[in-house]
């Protein structure tokens, strides 16, 4: 499992991490179970604040992707949160799919699209509704 | 822990010689955190660090490092046992090799760390019989890095770290910070110019321009509620009032009207709506941005 978050992006690196995360299981490069790198570690290797991890690592937690067991470290939780994960995402992805081919058709380029996206984004998270 | 202030400065000034270098700093540094003290060369940072070392007293305002007062001179002694530091020239004795520097030094330190020292040397790969003046600057940034990381302190004073390093080593010394902080529960107060290194491995930010701190917090916080928003109008653009808070600063360009808010967008785009855009961006703004958004520019 490969995490790369862009810490100039102007996105919250704990929130890059997480979508990381989260696209790992969506993907099948982490599996139910699995252990994920310790805060220390991760830290070190992507050389961000190790702060960051752990907020991460805290809101994957509340959020039921991940278990961090004491002193055992953080793993991606049981199959049936998993399952669930995966198919309200899937489900997402069929509308996204379905709504990026209406725009196609319409002669929207991808560039366009992805910003669409990021500007829909950027206006719902300020309702504050979905930050974790 | 999370609780504590390590630094806290109050409406701190300092003159020199009628040159005003620190104006009314106010700072809190949570204990535990990286915090960036960003700012352009001359604009205090250098000044603010002797302060808060002793190093220099404050014309007016105060300084407090681990709740000691930083101009009283037992108390700042203290503060320099507890602190380690890493001054922008990295001043070591020349006429040393870098085996006898790490020797005199530790022999200050009764918590020195033999541990981190042989950890640090293969780390940094540094040569221990060369001569401290035969150093490259990497080397003597790490050096100087080895010696304030090993004496145990709390907390990590960094002017200018990474100054004058080639990308891979200025990588290589964030990586060491980053480490050591991760192991050993401390605090690390840095100051740089380099807002890439900021973003990279800060928690916590302060901006400081001419001598005042014009922007402080948390940078998810920053990055979580700066917003640019661009309103692309049919005819030319109109002249808005915004009513909503955060607006930092509105500009007017032919049909495109661009709001940069440190409040999120949505207040903003209640209101943008109703002038009747014919489009709505609305993109995060980077701290590079919110920086060169705060500080003056040199006419």
């Amino acid at each position: 499992m490969l995490f790369r978050p862009n810490p100039s992006s102007g996105v919250p690196i704990y929130l890059q991490l997480m979508e990381q995360v989260k696209h790992g299981i969506e993907t099948g490069a982490l599996r139910p179970g699995e252990q994920l790198p310790g805060i220390r570690p991760l830290a070190e290797e992507l050389v961000i604040n190790p702060n960051t991890v752990a907020k991460a690592y805290r809101e994957l937690e509340h959020e039921g992707v991940i278990e961090l067991r004491h002193g055992a470290g953080a793993f991606v939780s049981g199959q049936a949160r998993e399952k669930k994960l995966t198919d309200r995402l899937r489900a997402g992805q069929t509308i996204v799919a379905a709504a990026v081919e209406r725009l196609h058709a319409r002669g929207v380029t991808d560039e366009e699209i992805r910003r669409l996206f990021e500007a829909e984004l950027a206006g719902l998270s300020r309702s504050g509704g979905e930050r974790g | 822990m999370a609780d504590t202030v390590i630094i806290e400065t109050a409406d701190l000034r300092k003159h020199y010689d009628g040159v005003e270098a620190v104006r009314g700093l106010s700072l809190q540094v949570p204990a535990g955190s990286i915090y960036g003290f960003l700012g352009k060369n001359g604009a205090g940072k250098t000044t603010t660090i002797k302060l808060l070392l002793g190093m220099a007293r404050p014309t007016s305002g105060r300084a407090h490092v681990f709740g000691l007062a930083a101009d009283e001179d037992r108390a700042s002694v203290d503060i320099r046992r507890r602190t380690g530091f890493v001054s922008d020239d990295k001043d070591l004795y020349d006429y040393m090799t870098v085996a006898e520097m790490i020797r005199f030094t530790a022999a200050f330190f009764p918590r020195w760390r033999a541990d981190l020292e042989q950890r640090y040397l293969r780390a940094f790969a540094l040569p221990l019989d060369r001569k401290i003046k035969a150093l490259s600057r990497g080397m003597r940034t790490k050096l100087a890095l080895l010696l304030a990381l090993c004496r145990g302190a709390e907390l990590l004073i960094l002017d200018e770290p990474t100054a004058g390093l080639d990308p891979a080593m200025t990588e290589e010394v964030l990586q060491a910070l980053v480490a050591h902080v991760a192991a050993e529960e401390m605090t690390v107060f840095f100051s740089s110019h380099q807002i890439a290194e900021v973003d990279q491995i800060a928690d916590r930010v302060a901006i400081i321009d001419r001598g005042r701190a014009v922007l402080t917090g948390s940078l998810d916080d920053l990055r979580e509620s700066y917003r640019r928003i661009q309103l692309v109008f049919d005819g030319d653009a109109p002249e808005p009032a915004f009513r909503a808070p955060g607006v930092v600063r509105v500009r007017r360009k032919g049909r495109v009207l661009t709001v940069l808010s440190s409040a999120g967008a949505e207040r903003i785009l209640d209101e943008a709506r109703a002038l009747n855009p014919v489009s709505v961006d609305v993109v995060p703004v980077t701290l590079k941005e919110i920086f060169l958004e705060t500080v003056t520019v040199e006419d």
